[in-house]
């Protein structure tokens, strides 16, 4: 390997973009441990006279109990859904011969384009019509169904990557799809089966404009919805919203420090190649 | 190749194995898509059933003056995002792909706000940039007066840096694959030539990311468009009519108006403009020639 200098210019970009991240999020950090008054009076980037978790226990009483609930059923059910229905789908998109299964992955690719803003007139006439409308079921499904593509792509990719000779030696053994699926390709494409159950929860948990159209009452509200609530509603109230805020980011950012790896190489995976 | 041996194709799955993924996303995805075009020429309001009203909608769709301005604003946004994401993002993923340690730390905080849902995002930015408790009343000599959201430009400026600061990251981590797959001889080979790092970068790292950029600047077309979140939250389209993209006008026209046919007629506009522009970059840039490359994509 030849010696790199050190790059001294990437160095000093990077360093503005650390900022740049850095700044809101330590303006997002300090503003909920201060109270009201004192947020208004010293502004948003001094330090705190007083530090206070006061902001953190009234948000947990004003309902976000109950949305944190709402938020974590719909993205365990939408990871589910994924996890069902994802791994056989690219099993059979690496594997099968037909032409049928050649459809269904241009199908998918499509639908990588298809933005949910472009579905949801027609989503909410479907999931009134149902009688879903107001149930955490009716976001769900939509949620599971875009998560789709991408989920797939990723484990299509990840799938790809077994060799054909491990397929020939279980045939040689007289092995059905469903032990070769069991036995092999599931336990070699636990990087992939990982990266999509970190990216469709991040997408379950972040949902936002299914939930706002297709659902009402507070029974059913999800954490950005109360968020977005919260700021038309006591929109002054700057560290209770902030604080609402971390709240929400909390759970992602713990299975962030755990499946970063996941999340990174599955993302990285879209565009490479 | 494993078909041509006896008793191989046993052990292959059939179409059965993708029928269930394939049948729930026909229902909740393609079934809709077809049925946004279908409502954009009926009149519905939501509580009775949809009547067919011909061309209705999309007549008044011509002559709506803030539909018009709604394309302008969509396309100059999504513009914007494309010419100031796409240099930072390959940069701080081409600077991300190295392997040494410090890198791995900082990429770990650069990556945050991919985490964050646009709701949040927003609502984090509506309180940084508040003009009277947020940083412009701390910065005045940066800021000015600091109501930046309450002009044009200010705040599709304001949407347009939201926009870098959300989705930067995401993009930057495709980059960051895209160089990962580099291979280290050509670099080798032009160090030994003599090329220096800003030589290396134009004539190896920016061709071989052809396919990268191609897949980001999509992703970027299609968000760009879409962008619906950081407006109803940041400036509800306003001042005036300033910020009312098309995503956000659809969202009005049906759900605040009551008029889902225009509505529909709206969003079939952007996924037929989306669709366009996507099918433009692929073929301007060559991408379907290069049918063996976009395998595994």
């Amino acid at each position: 390997m030849l010696r790199q200098r050190p790059n001294y210019l990437a160095g000093l970009g990077s360093l503005v973009w650390l900022l740049l991240v850095g700044l809101p999020l330590y303006v997002l950090l300090i503003a909920t441990l201060r109270t009201r008054s004192d947020y208004s009076t010293e502004g948003p980037l001094s330090l705190p006279r007083e530090w206070t978790g006061q902001n953190y226990l009234n948000d947990l009483s004003n309902g976000f109990g109950q949305d944190f609930l709402n938020t974590l059923v719909v993205t365990v059910s939408v990871v589910a859904i994924v996890l069902l229905l994802v791994p056989p789908l690219a099993y059979a998109i690496v594997r099968a011969r037909g032409r049928a299964t050649g459809w269904v992955f241009r199908l998918f690719l499509l639908g990588l384009a298809i933005p949910a803003q472009a579905v949801i007139v027609p989503m909410f006439y479907v999931i009134s019509k149902t009688g879903l409308y107001d149930h955490l079921i009716g976001v769900i499904l939509p949620t599971a169904a875009f998560c789709l593509p991408v989920c797939t792509l990723v484990l299509t990719g990840a799938m790809r990557d077994i060799g054909p000779e491990l397929y020939e030696a279980m045939a040689i053994d007289g092995a059905t799809p469903a032990r070769v699926f069991r036995q092999l390709v599931l336990p070699l494409s636990k990087g992939g089966l990982s990266s999509i159950v970190v990216f469709s929860a991040l997408q379950a948990w972040n949902g936002f404009l299914f939930p706002l159209i297709l659902t009402q009452s507070d029974a059913t509200k999800v954490m950005t919805l109360g968020l977005y609530e919260f700021q038309t509603e006591h929109g002054v109230d700057v560290p209770g919203l902030l604080s609402a805020v971390v709240l929400s980011v909390l759970p992602i950012f713990v299975v962030y420090l755990f499946a970063r790896r996941a999340l990174v190489q599955g993302l990285m995976g879209v565009g490479g190649k | 190749m494993t078909a041509k041996q006896p008793g191989a194709g046993v052990t292959r799955p059939g179409f059965g194995w993708a029928a269930p993924a394939a049948v729930f996303f026909l229902l909740f995805a393609i079934v809709p898509l077809l049925l946004v075009a279908v409502l954009s020429f009926t009149s519905w309001n939501g509580i009775n059933e949809p009547k067919f009203n011909g061309l209705d909608n999309w007549t008044g769709l011509l002559h709506d003056p803030v539909m018009i301005e709604s394309i302008g604003t969509t396309l100059l946004l999504t513009a914007l995002g494309v010419a100031a994401q796409t240099p930072v993002s390959i940069l701080l993923g081409v600077w991300a792909a190295g392997r040494q340690r410090n890198r791995a730390v900082l990429s770990a905080i650069y990556f945050v706000p991919l985490l964050l849902s646009a709701t949040a995002v927003s609502v984090v930015w509506r309180a940084v940039l508040d003009p009277n408790f947020g940083v412009p009343s701390q910065l005045t000599w940066l800021f000015g007066d600091g109501n930046l959201l309450g002009t044009r430009s200010g705040a599709i400026g304001v949407l347009a840096f939201v926009g870098v600061w959300q989705f930067t990251p995401l993009h930057a981590l495709i980059y960051q694959g895209g160089a990962r797959a580099i291979p280290q001889v050509l670099y080798q080979a032009a160090a030994i030539d003599g090329a220096g790092r800003v030589r290396q970068f134009i004539h190896i790292t920016l061709p071989q990311l052809r396919n990268t950029v191609i897949t980001s600047t999509v992703l970027m077309v299609v968000g760009g468009l879409t962008t619906f979140d950081t407006v109803l939250i940041l400036t509800q389209g306003g001042p005036g009519t300033d910020t009312t993209v098309s995503a956000y006008y659809m969202y009005q026209k049906a759900f605040k108006g009551f008029d889902f046919g225009a509505g529909s007629a709206i969003a079939l506009v952007l996924v037929v403009v989306a669709t366009l522009i996507s099918l433009a970059v692929v073929r301007f840039t060559g991408y379907d020639r290069m049918r063996s490359t976009t395998e595994g994509l």
